[in-house]
């Protein structure tokens, strides 16, 4: 009796489930027939296991818990009707799998099933050891199973022939026991066991090198008879698909010769004709016969080489590719890549037809098209081949342009035969698709570029013109930017014209005004804006007549918001304003970029080789150590690689580098222009010291930091900051004294101080050696008493000239110290002159006071920098080495 | 290696999924949301072939029906494309015009027929005749 006939109630469940209009509906149905089911199993109700089990089964498939009934199916699989171990085999398969223990349980069932007089069962037993036996009852039956291979019924050995594989798929060391028996199901007629005895022992050479080497012995020549017979038989309606007979069982054994002749050279031969006959001989026009078609070529591609069917094969895959549809162009373009690797000459042929599927609307398609063609780019054709690949650039989807430009710009990279034609390609990529260029590509340019020294000028002028006819790409904007800025004179004066270029007239003015809108253009970014300022600096001093509109351009940006902009436009108007004698230093033509270390420096640290003429050798030892990460476009944006003579300071950056704790914004500047990595770098390199110094700087610099209010007797703790309390009577002190404590205060005495300026503050001698002499002037301008300044002079008391001499200071946080060029670098021997130099430093904090100036200083002729601390103690000085 | 077959309507609604590699529960049920996810939005015009995981999914359409077999990397796609196309026809035979309902509340017959034609994750017989009539000696047996 069916259970299902009447299953109404199985229907029942289903249609009740099916009309619930909420989720929360249909939990409760399933809650209710879950709850009926777990009492029906509790009690053990005979009569209705199967719709049970069947309901159940439903319910795990809208995706419920259903552990409850994996006993139920057990119990099933042992009971004796062929109906209830139907059902109890299907819950098995779909309520369990390998990795649970109940599992187990059913080996004993499986093997009294296995050797039931009732083939059916024995089916059954067989599906359900193939879809879902563990290793161990794999291990356990392998057996039963080797032995029904080789059973009278058809649907048996088929069933026990895939049972088979997933046997020795778990537990390989059997695969010699299935060696055998599954060569004589190769010699098989009837179809299903045909295919699955082939399957069988494809699975068994992949498992096993033994069996590989049996049956390429020993069923070659069978299997290519078979094959032969299968594509000449005649038209047989059972097996029949698109007019080839089962072609299932051509890919099936196709497959099996591929892994028989790969790497065996008789074996391969063997195979030639049947595999040329197939290739040559199968429909393509229908799906069946492509599918064909793919596992010949695939089978060609692997096994050893045979000139003639190699060109047969890719000529197949040529002509998928020029197919209508697009499953078969994508199999295709794969082969194709996979087929590169073997055979490239071959693949070239079809270049055309693969640049055709680089437009296709298909983006997986695309994609691999466009890496086909990136493989088979060489020297001799990539002048073509990039030509198509741009103007296919400029028709292609916003999505697939980032891709397009990596490759085009990584083929011009590669294989680019010219300077003058890669600079003309990448032009013309990034005026199509700058905007999808990564940053290194047009670092990369902009360091070819560079090297060109002969096509300096002819890409000055293309890279204007581009300029004037858009602004919207803008990495194109930026290279743009920086080539005017450095090789503007070229532009203007239309040095090195090739024969090639049209001439073109740009004044200076021209110039400028293209910088000017590359400035105040909204849509550009900050970077671009950045080097827009750079370039003009650079203008300023290429161009002096348009100097003074340079000027203007460059303080308009004084107060912009931005911080980048604001700190590079004061920097620049203030050299240009006050430094006129270093400007042209600065902004010298770049020195080539050497390709190998910029390629090289992606996160890289500030090339060593950054020299600066004049100041202290920068080739010490980086005493810090400390990897500054400079990318390219930092450096690039340098003004020039030359840093002034000026000395790098101000207070936070110092302590910021002994410590190497960020502590207070950069403030004033001096004359470099320096993004504030790059110049803490030139400072570290300066002050590459011994440790002595600079541990015992970094204990005082971090009393300066945590001591707060002690000290009230200014006297006594010398390392200690005033206190605010303490201040206020210091005010009240008699003038001269008084004056020199509260130099750099900036509140109570101001009044006392008022009238007195200058002449009220003695100069005092601030280190005394037997080398050198520092004196230290004080002055306060009326109205500013926030603002000391202090005139520094340096006498050389030693027999020997020092060169480049330089000095530097450091000052608490609170103090903003700004020192001004010195007003020369040569201390002549023996007091016979001196140097002076002016520091001014700001007091921004009322209540506050100095009481530690740190300077070092050094020349090429001392042995060493000197570092030291000066205390400001009353009215004398203790110096601290 | 077929790693699982599944059928789902367009709503992500599992009418049968049958899995040759074991999963859990809760991996199966999110592999059965990716797979339904990643099928049901691609356009017609683009293959039947998706890549999921580390293996690919090859898929198509039959009125609202999303037939998809999860198979190796490295298999013959368009084989695959030609098993689908024979399980419909199967079903269709054995169904008469089979439509969506007929699976949902015959599942359990569409699992037997599954496993007379595919087991332990190959194809076990290519004659849609030979399949239906095994059917009919089983439904004998009921």
């Amino acid at each position: 009796m069916n259970p299902f006939s009447s299953g109404t109630r199985l229907r029942e469940m289903i249609r009740a489930i099916r009309a619930c209009k909420t989720a929360a509906e249909e939990r409760a149905v399933v809650r209710k027939e879950c709850a009926a089911i777990r009492a029906a199993i509790n009690e053990n109700d005979q009569d209705y296991r199967h719709r049970n089990l069947a309901k159940l089964m439903f319910i795990h498939m809208l995706g419920y818990p259903t552990h409850f009934g994996q006993m139920e199916c057990l119990k099933l699989i042992a009971s004796t009707g062929f109906p209830e171990k139907r059902i109890g085999y299907l819950g098995l398969m779909l309520l369990l799998d390998e990795r649970q223990e109940v599992l187990m349980l059913v080996t004993n069932s499986l093997k009294q099933d296995l050797n039931h007089s009732n083939q059916y069962i024995v089916g059954l037993a067989l599906c359900a050891l193939g879809n879902i036996s563990s290793a161990e009852m794999a291990r356990d039956l392998a057996p039963d199973v080797e032995r029904l291979l080789q059973f009278r019924d058809p649907n048996i050995r088929k069933k026990a022939a895939l049972c088979s594989i997933r046997i020795i798929k778990k537990v390989p060391d059997l695969a010699e026991n299935f060696m055998n028996p599954a060569s004589s199901l190769l010699k098989e007629k009837h179809h299903g066991v045909l295919i699955t005895g082939v399957q069988l022992c494809t699975d068994l050479c992949k498992v096993s090198s033994e069996a590989l080497e049996y049956f390429r012995e020993n069923c070659i020549e069978g299997l290519v008879k078979t094959l032969r017979d299968i594509a000449n038989s005649p038209y047989s309606p059972e097996y029949d698909i698109a007019g080839i007979t089962d072609p299932f069982l051509h890919i099936r054994l196709l497959k099996l010769l591929r892994i028989l002749g790969q790497g065996d050279a008789d074996a391969s031969d063997c195979m030639t004709d049947i595999l040329a006959q197939v290739a040559s001989r199968t429909e393509s026009n229908k799906n069946a016969g492509n599918a064909i078609l793919y596992e010949c070529v695939e089978t060609i591609m692997s096994i050893e080489d045979n000139g003639g069917l190699r060109v047969l094969a890719i000529n197949i895959l040529g002509r998928f590719l020029s197919n209508r549809d697009n499953n078969i162009r994508y199999v295709g373009l794969n082969m194709l890549m996979k087929a590169i690797m073997v055979d490239a000459k071959a693949v070239q042929r079809h270049r055309a037809t693969i640049l055709e599927c680089v437009k296709d609307s298909d983006a997986s398609i695309q994609k691999r098209a466009l890496e086909l063609v990136y493989l088979l780019v060489n020297e001799s054709n990539v002048k073509p081949l990039t030509k198509e690949l741009i103007e296919y650039l400029e028709v292609s989807d916003q999505e697939f342009k980032g891709d397009i430009t990596a490759k085009i710009c990584s083929l011009v990279e590669k294989f680019s035969p010219a300077k003058i034609w890669y600079i003309d390609q990448m032009l013309k990529v990034l005026s199509e698709a700058g905007n999808f260029v990564k940053d290194e590509v047009w670092h990369a340019l902009i360091i070819v570029i560079s090297n060109a020294s002969d096509l300096h000028g002819y890409t000055v002028r293309a890279l204007y013109r581009v300029f004037q006819a858009s602004t919207e790409q803008e990495s194109l904007v930026r290279v743009a930017v920086w080539c005017v800025g450095e090789y503007g004179d070229m532009l203007v004066n239309n040095v090195g014209m090739l024969d090639i270029e049209e001439p073109i007239t740009v004044t200076e003015s021209d110039a400028v005004d293209a910088m000017e809108v590359a400035i105040k253009c909204q849509r550009l970014g900050l970077t671009t804006k950045a080097m827009a300022l750079i370039a003009l600096f650079k203008l300023s001093s290429r161009f002096p007549s348009c100097s003074e509109r340079i000027k203007d351009i460059i303080v308009q940006n004084k107060r912009s918001l931005v911080l980048e902009l604001q700190q590079r436009s004061i920097e620049f108007s203030c050299i240009l304003q006050k430094h006129q004698n270093i400007r042209s230093a600065l902004v010298e033509r770049m020195p080539i970029l050497d390709e190998k270390t910029f390629s090289g420096r992606k996160a890289g640290s500030l090339p060593t080789a950054v020299s600066t003429s004049s100041i202290i050798p920068c080739n010490l030892p980086n005493g810090i150590g400390k990897p500054a990460a400079a990318p390219i476009g930092d450096l690039l944006d340098l003004s020039s690689d030359d840093a002034p003579p000026a000395p790098v300071s101000s207070g936070g950056d110092f302590l910021q580098d002994l410590l190497g704790v960020d502590l207070s914004p950069a403030s004033a500047p001096s004359g470099t222009s320096q993004s504030p990595k790059t110049g803490t770098d030139v400072l570290l390199d300066l002050l590459s010291i011994g440790t002595s110094p600079s541990v015992q700087s970094s204990s005082s610099a971090i009393d300066i930091l945590s001591s707060s209010h002690d000290n009230k007797a200014p006297v006594s703790n010398l390392n200690g900051l005033a206190s605010h309390s303490s201040l206020s009577a210091n005010a009240t002190s008699p003038a001269s004294s008084a004056g020199m404590m509260d130099l750099l205060d900036g509140t109570g005495a101001i009044t006392q101080k008022h009238e007195e300026n200058g002449p009220a503050y003695p100069s005092l001698v601030a280190y005394e050696s037997s080398t050198l002499r520092m004196t230290f002037n004080f002055s306060r301008q009326p109205g500013n008493p926030q603002t000391t300044f202090i005139q520094a002079t340096f006498t050389n008391l030693s027999p020997n000239v020092y060169n480049d001499f330089l000095f530097q200071a450091a000052v608490p946080k609170f103090l903003q110290l700004h020192l001004d060029p010195a007003s020369s670098n040569t201390l002549p021997a023996s007091g016979n002159g001196s140097i002076t130099q002016c520091l001014k430093v700001t007091n921004t904090q009322h209540g506050k006071k100095l009481n530690r100036l740190e300077a070092c200083w050094g020349s090429i002729t001392l042995s060493s920098n000197h570092f030291g601390n000066f205390e400001y103690f009353g009215q004398g000085y203790i110096w601290h080495v | 290696m077929i790693r699982f077959v599944s059928l789902q309507n367009r709503q992500g609604k599992t009418r049968l999924a049958k899995y040759y590699v074991p999963l859990e529960d809760s991996e199966k049920h999110k592999v059965e949301y990716e797979v339904h996810r990643l099928v049901v939005n691609r356009d017609p015009k683009f293959t039947n072939f998706v890549e999921f995981r580390t293996h690919k999914v090859i898929y198509r359409r039959y009125a609202g029906l999303f037939f998809s077999l999860c198979v190796d990397i490295t298999d013959n796609e368009l084989a695959y494309l030609e098993c689908i196309h024979l399980f419909v026809e199967i079903l269709d035979h054995f169904f008469s015009n089979v439509c969506e309902l007929d699976l949902v509340f015959n599942f359990h017959k569409v699992y037997l027929i599954l496993d007379e034609f595919i087991l332990a994750g190959e194809l076990q017989e290519t004659s849609k005749k030979a399949i239906i009539e095994r059917m009919g000696e089983l439904e004998k047996l009921e």
